[in-house]
C-alpha cells in the first residue's frame, strides 16, 4: 500500500516488507537476529545481481566515504570491501596502519577520531587485537564494520560462508558442517560457530588438541554458560569427523603455529588434517568444500580438492563482495550521531 | 598533639580478641586506652552505630613513585589508602628505578615522611634491577628499612636464584614475596584461560601457570626453611597446594586480593554493567587474572579457614591512557585501595574481614618487628584507627578517588561498607562523617 | 482516516486496456518493445499490460521488473530494502515502457531512468502510469496515464491490486480533521 504523506515518502518502498536494519555497527555475528540475517542475505542477492551486470556499479552510496583501516596486512578482505564500496558508488579510502598503534605512538582512539573528523561514514576495521573494533565503536559516530579482530570474530566472512552454503543447500538447518584446522586462533572459526549454530546447523570442529581453544579440549570441564560459544562437536580425528558431512571447511594454517611448539611439522599436520580426496569421499555426496583463503595448497587442502567441482572457494570470494555490499548498504541507511 | 576520643563505637580488635562497645582514646599519637572513658579528652569522634578497628595494613600496593608519577605518587597513593581505611601500606619495588638499593629504600621513606598521609613500609627487590639475574644487596635493603623482598610484577623465574634468595633472606628473617607465575605458560596471556577467553578470542593464562610456581615456591621454602609469602593467590589449585603445605608445616604464607574474592573472569566480558555489546573491559585486566567462580569460592574458603593468611590490595593504579586502548595493549592492574573493604565484605563476614585487614597482614609479614603494636589497638600501639560503617552503601565513582588510578572494574556498582574516618598516628587523615 | 474510492476495479481494468491500445498504436509492430514494471505495484501492472497487448495484437511483449532502491537519493533517511532487478534481456536498442502505479514528485522515475541506463542504452524510454496525482518536483511527464487525479499534498493515493493487496481499487485517503 502506498503511503505518500510527504515528499520523502513519495518514493517510499512499495514492498509490504517493513523489516528495518537498525544496527549501527557490525562487530559480531552472535547477536544477529534471524530477521537481520535474512535481510542481509536478501540484500546480498540484489547485490549479486548488480555484480552480474556489464557495468557492476550503482550510485547508491554516492557521496559516502568508506574508510578501510587495516592494522593487519590483508589483500583479500580489504580488496573485497573496496570493491563493494566502489560498486555502490562510495568513495573508498584505504588506510594501512602498519604495526600496532602503540608502536606508532598514536593511540587507536586518536586515529579513528581523525578518520571520523575527515568524514568517514563507515569504518571497516581489521585489527590484531580482539575487541579493538568494540573499543572504536564506543568512541566514534561512524559505523564500524569489523573486518576481523584478533582471534575473535570475522562477521562478513561468516556471513558470506552462510550465504554460499544457502545458495547450494537451501536452509542449513540440520546440515552437518565440519570446520577443520586451527580453531583456537581462528576468528573465522568462531564467527562461523556462532552464525551456523544460530542458523540451526550442526557444527563439528576438528583439529589437533593444541589448536583447540579452552572449553573445547578433552580435559576441559563442560561449559554451561549462556554467554559461552555455542556447543559444538569436537573431534581430533578428521576421518571420523567428515563422515556424512554436508560442508567441509578448511581453515588456513598460519605458518607461525610451527614455531610456537603447537605442531611438530607441516608434513604431519597435512597427514592428519588435510582435506584430500579420500576424506571428501567420506562426506555426503555433493558436500561443499570451502576455505576462507588464502590457501596453503598441499597443507590444509589438497590441490585436487581445492579445484574440484565440489569446491565453492572461488564462489566464496564473489559472494564476499555481495555480502559486504549488503553490509555497507544497510549500515549507511542507519541514521547516526 | 591533640588527643582523640573515638566514642561509643563497636570496637573490633582481633589482635586482642576484643569485640565490644567501647571508647578508644588516642594520646600523643598512640593508643592510650580502649574502654569506657569517664570523660572524653581531646577531639571526639562519635562512632555510635559504627565499627572501630585498627587501621588497615596493606602488605601489597604499588605507589609508582619514583618513575611513574603520572600513575600514582606516594602522596596520592597514601591519600587513597587513608580513604580506604589503611594506615600502613607496603610499597612494592617495581618503580623506576626499582627499589633495589639502600638509597632507593631511603628515597621511599623520605618521600613518605614528607608527602605521605599514612605509614609507608618499603619492600625491596629480590634481584638487582628486578632483572632476575643477581641478588640485590638484601642485607643493606633490610638495614635501610625494607620489610620484605619481592620482584613483584614478575616472579623470580630462576629456581636456583629463588633458592639462594630464600636462604639469604632467611638469614635476615625477612620473607620473600613471590609473584607466582610460570613465565612461559603465562606468556602473552591477557586474561584467565577459560570459556570467556575462548569466547572473546583473547590469549589466556592457564591456572597451571600460577599453580606450578606455587608448588615450586613451597618446595623451595620447605627445602631452605625460609619463609616464602605468595602474593595474590588466585586459583583453587593454589589454595589447595598452600593448604597441604601448611598442613606439613612448610614456612609459607599467602595473600588474596579483594578482587579475587569478589570478581570473576566474566567481568572482562560484561564490564561493570551487564547487557550490550561485549565489553572487553580493560579495567578488569589484572595479573593474576580474574578467575572462575570456583576459584573465587576456593579463595574465600581458603581465606576463612586460614589457608590464606590475609587480604592485600595489589593496588595497581594506571593512567587513563594505559587502559583506554586495545585489550591486548592495556596495562594490567586495578586501583584497589579505596574499594578494598567494601569488596571484601561482599565475600566474607565483617569480623573476618577486619582481622584479615589488620592483625593478619601485620603478622604475615612480621611487621611487629618494625612497628610494635601495628595492626592492633593495644595500649602503646600506633594511634591508627579505622572507623567504618559496615552497612553504609555507596556507589563507586572513580572520579572521586584520591588515587590517580581511576582504573576499577566496579564503576557504578553500589557496595556496602564505607570508611567513615581514618586516624593515623593520632591524626585524622580521612573524614567522611 | 477518511478514504474515498476514485477508481473501481472495473475502471482500473478499462484504464489498463486503454493504455494497452495506446501503446500498440504508438509503437507499431511492437518489435523492440519491452515492459519494465517498477517494484512493487508496477510489476503486476506491466504484466496486465502485456496480457492486454497480447489480446489486441496477438504479440508477446517481454516483461521485466526494476527495483530502484539502489538509485534513490534519500538513503540517509532510511535503511533501504532492496529487491533484485530482473530484466529479460539487454536494454540496448529496445523501446522500454516503464510502468508504475502512481506518478507523483517524479523522483522515483528519475531513479528508474538512471537505473535503466545502467543496463544498456535503450532506443527510447516511455512512461506508463495508472494514476498521475500531480505535484511534480522534476521535469517528468507520463506518455500513458490511466487517470489524472488532482490531489492535495496531505492526501495519500492508495493503489490496491489483486496481486499484491487482494483486490483492485484506487482510493484517496486523508487524516481526519484535515481540510
Amino acid at each position: 500500500m502506498i503511503r505518500a504523506t510527504s515528499q520523502e515518502q513519495a518514493v517510499a518502498p512499495r514492498s509490504g516488507d517493513e523489516r528495518k536494519w537498525t544496527r549501527q555497527h557490525l562487530l559480531d555475528v552472535d547477536d544477529l537476529s534471524g530477521d537481520e540475517i535474512g535481510l542481509l542475505m536478501e540484500t546480498a542477492d540484489s547485490m549479486k545481481e548488480v555484480l552480474g551486470r556489464d557495468v557492476p556499479r550503482v550510485p547508491t552510496l554516492r557521496g559516502r566515504t568508506v574508510v578501510t583501516l587495516f592494522y593487519e596486512a590483508s589483500t583479500r578482505t580489504r580488496a573485497s570491501f573496496e570493491l563493494a564500496g566502489k560498486a555502490l558508488g562510495a568513495d573508498v579510502i584505504n588506510v594501512a596502519a602498519g604495526g600496532s598503534s602503540v608502536e606508532k605512538g598514536e593511540s587507536l582512539i586518536d586515529t579513528v577520531r581523525t578518520l571520523q573528523a575527515v568524514g568517514a561514514d563507515v569504518l571497516v576495521m581489521r585489527h590484531g587485537s580482539s575487541g579493538a573494533p568494540h573499543l572504536v565503536a564506543r568512541h566514534v559516530r561512524s559505523s564500524v564494520i569489523n573486518a576481523g579482530d584478533g582471534w575473535h570474530a570475522h562477521p562478513t566472512q561468516a556471513l558470506l560462508d552462510l550465504y554460499t552454503m544457502r545458495a547450494h543447500l537451501g536452509d542449513v538447518r540440520g546440515r552437518r558442517v565440519v570446520i577443520v584446522g586451527d580453531i583456537a586462533h581462528s576468528r573465522v572459526a568462531r564467527s562461523n560457530i556462532w552464525l551456523l549454530s544460530n542458523a540451526g546447523a550442526e557444527v563439528t570442529v576438528c583439529g589437533p588438541a593444541t589448536l583447540l581453544p579452552a572449553g573445547l579440549r578433552s580435559g576441559d570441564p563442560p561449559v554451561e554458560e549462556p554467554q559461552a560459544l555455542p556447543r559444538v562437536n569436537v573431534e581430533t580425528d578428521l576421518d571420523a569427523a567428515v563422515e556424512g558431512a554436508d560442508v567441509l571447511m578448511a581453515l588456513r594454517l598460519q605458518k607461525e603455529r610451527m614455531t610456537g611448539g603447537l605442531l611438530p611439522s607441516l608434513r604431519e599436520y597435512a597427514t592428519l588434517y588435510q582435506l584430500n580426496e579420500s576424506r571428501v569421499a567420506r562426506a555426503a555426496s555433493g558436500a561443499l568444500v570451502m576455505h576462507p583463503g588464502p590457501i596453503n595448497e598441499g597443507v590444509e587442502i589438497s590441490p585436487a580438492v581445492a579445484s574440484s567441482l565440489q569446491s565453492v572457494i572461488d564462489e566464496q570470494v564473489t559472494n564476499g563482495v555481495a555480502v559486504r555490499m549488503a553490509a555497507l548498504l544497510l549500515m549507511c541507511g542507519v541514521k547516526t550521531g | 598533639m591533640n588527643d582523640i576520643t573515638v566514642r561509643g563505637g563497636r570496637v573490633l580488635d582481633p589482635a586482642n580478641g576484643i569485640d565490644a562497645v567501647a571508647d578508644v582514646i588516642v594520646r600523643d599519637g598512640v593508643i592510650a586506652e580502649v574502654g569506657k572513658a569517664a570523660k572524653a579528652p581531646g577531639d571526639v569522634i562519635d562512632a555510635s552505630g559504627l565499627v572501630v578497628c585498627p587501621g588497615f595494613v596493606d602488605v601489597h600496593a604499588h605507589l609508582r613513585e619514583p618513575g611513574f608519577e603520572h600513575k600514582e605518587t606516594v602522596e596520592t597513593g597514601t591519600r587513597a589508602a587513608a580513604r580506604g581505611g589503611f594506615t600502613t601500606v607496603c610499597a612494592m619495588p617495581n618503580t623506576e628505578p626499582p627499589t633495589d638499593s639502600a638509597g632507593a629504600v631511603e628515597f621511599v621513606l623520605r618521600t613518605a615522611a614528607a608527602k605521605g598521609v599514612v605509614r609507608v613500609l618499603p619492600i625491596g627487590c629480590v634481584t638487582k634491577g628486578r632483572a632476575g639475574h643477581d641478588l640485590a644487596e638484601l642485607a643493606e635493603l633490610s638495614a635501610a628499612g625494607a620489610v620484605a623482598f619481592s620482584d613483584d610484577g614478575a616472579p623470580v623465574a630462576d629456581a636456583a636464584l629463588m633458592r639462594r634468595a630464600l636462604e639469604y633472606a632467611g638469614m635476615l628473617q625477612t620473607p620473600v614475596i613471590d609473584h607466582a607465575e610460570e613465565p612461559a605458560l603465562a606468556a602473552g596471556g591477557v586474561m584467565h584461560e577459560g570459556w570467556v577467553s575462548t569466547r572473546l578470542g583473547l590469549r589466556g593464562v592457564p591456572a597451571a601457570a600460577e599453580e606450578s610456581f606455587v608448588a615450586r615456591d613451597i618446595a623451595l621454602a620447605q627445602a631452605t626453611g625460609s619463609r616464602v609469602h605468595l602474593a595474590h593467590v588466585s586459583t583453587a589449585g593454589s589454595v589447595e597446594l598452600v593448604r597441604a603445605a601448611k598442613a606439613r608445616g612448610a614456612p609459607v604464607t599467602a595473600e588474596v586480593t579483594p578482587h579475587h574474592l569478589a570478581l570473576t573472569h566474566e567481568a572482562v566480558l560484561t564490564g561493570p554493567t551487564e547487557g550490550g555489546a561485549l565489553a572487553y573491559d580493560t579495567n578488569a585486566k589484572v595479573n593474576p587474572p580474574l578467575r572462575t567462580p570456583e576459584d573465587v569460592a576456593a579463595c574465600v574458603a581458603g581465606l576463612l579457614d586460614g589457608t590464606i593468611d590475609c587480604i592485600a590490595t595489589d593496588h595497581a593504579p594506571h593512567a587513563t591512557q594505559d587502559k583506554l586502548c586495545e585489550f591486548d595493549a592495556a596495562a594490567m592492574g586495578i586501583s584497589g585501595l579505596e574499594t578494598a573493604l567494601a569488596l571484601s565484605l561482599t565475600a566474607i563476614p565483617l569480623e573476618a574481614a577486619v582481622e584479615r585487614l589488620t592483625a593478619a597482614p601485620a603478622a604475615t609479614l612480621g611487621l611487629e618487628r618494625h612497628v610494635p603494636g601495628i595492626g592492633s589497638l593495644s595500649k602503646g600501639a600506633p594511634g591508627d584507627v579505622a572507623i567504618i560503617d559496615p552497612e553504609g552503601e555507596w556507589t563507586v565513582e572513580p572520579e572521586t578517588f584520591a588515587s590517580l588510578g581511576k582504573n576499577t572494574p566496579l564503576t557504578g556498582r553500589t557496595l556496602k561498607g564505607r570508611v567513615v574516618a581514618t586516624v593515623y598516628a593520632g591524626k585524622v587523615v580521612h573524614d567522611a562523617r | 482516516m477518511i478514504a474515498r474510492t476514485v477508481l473501481s476495479a472495473e475502471e482500473i481494468r478499462r484504464a489498463v486496456r486503454r493504455i494497452a491500445h495506446e501503446i500498440v498504436e504508438r509503437n507499431h509492430g511492437l518489435a523492440d518493445v519491452v515492459l519494465v514494471g517498477m517494484r512493487t505495484r508496477g510489476v503486476p501492472l506491466a504484466n496486465r499490460l502485456a496480457e492486454a497487448i497480447g489480446e489486441i495484437e496477438d504479440a508477446s511483449v517481454p516483461v521485466g521488473a526494476l527495483d530502484i532502491g539502489l538509485y534513490r537519493d534519500d538513503i540517509a533517511s532510511r535503511a533501504p530494502h532492496v529487491q533484485p532487478t530482473d530484466l529479460p534481456m539487454a536494454m540496448e536498442g529496445r523501446t522500454v515502457i516503464l510502468v508504475d502505479d502512481v506518478l507523483y514528485t517524479g523522483r522515483s522515475i528519475r531513479a528508474a531512468l538512471n537505473a535503466l541506463t545502467d543496463f544498456g542504452r535503450p532506443a527510447a524510454i516511455q512512461l506508463a502510469v495508472l494514476v498521475d496525482r500531480g505535484h511534480r518536483q522534476l521535469p517528468i511527464r507520463a506518455d500513458y496515464v490511466g487517470k489524472n487525479i488532482p490531489t492535495a499534498l496531505h492526501e495519500d493515493v492508495d493503489v490496491l491490486l489483486e496481486e499484491t493487496d487482494g483486490h483492485d481499487e484506487v482510493r484517496i485517503a486523508r487524516e481526519e480533521g484535515e481540510q
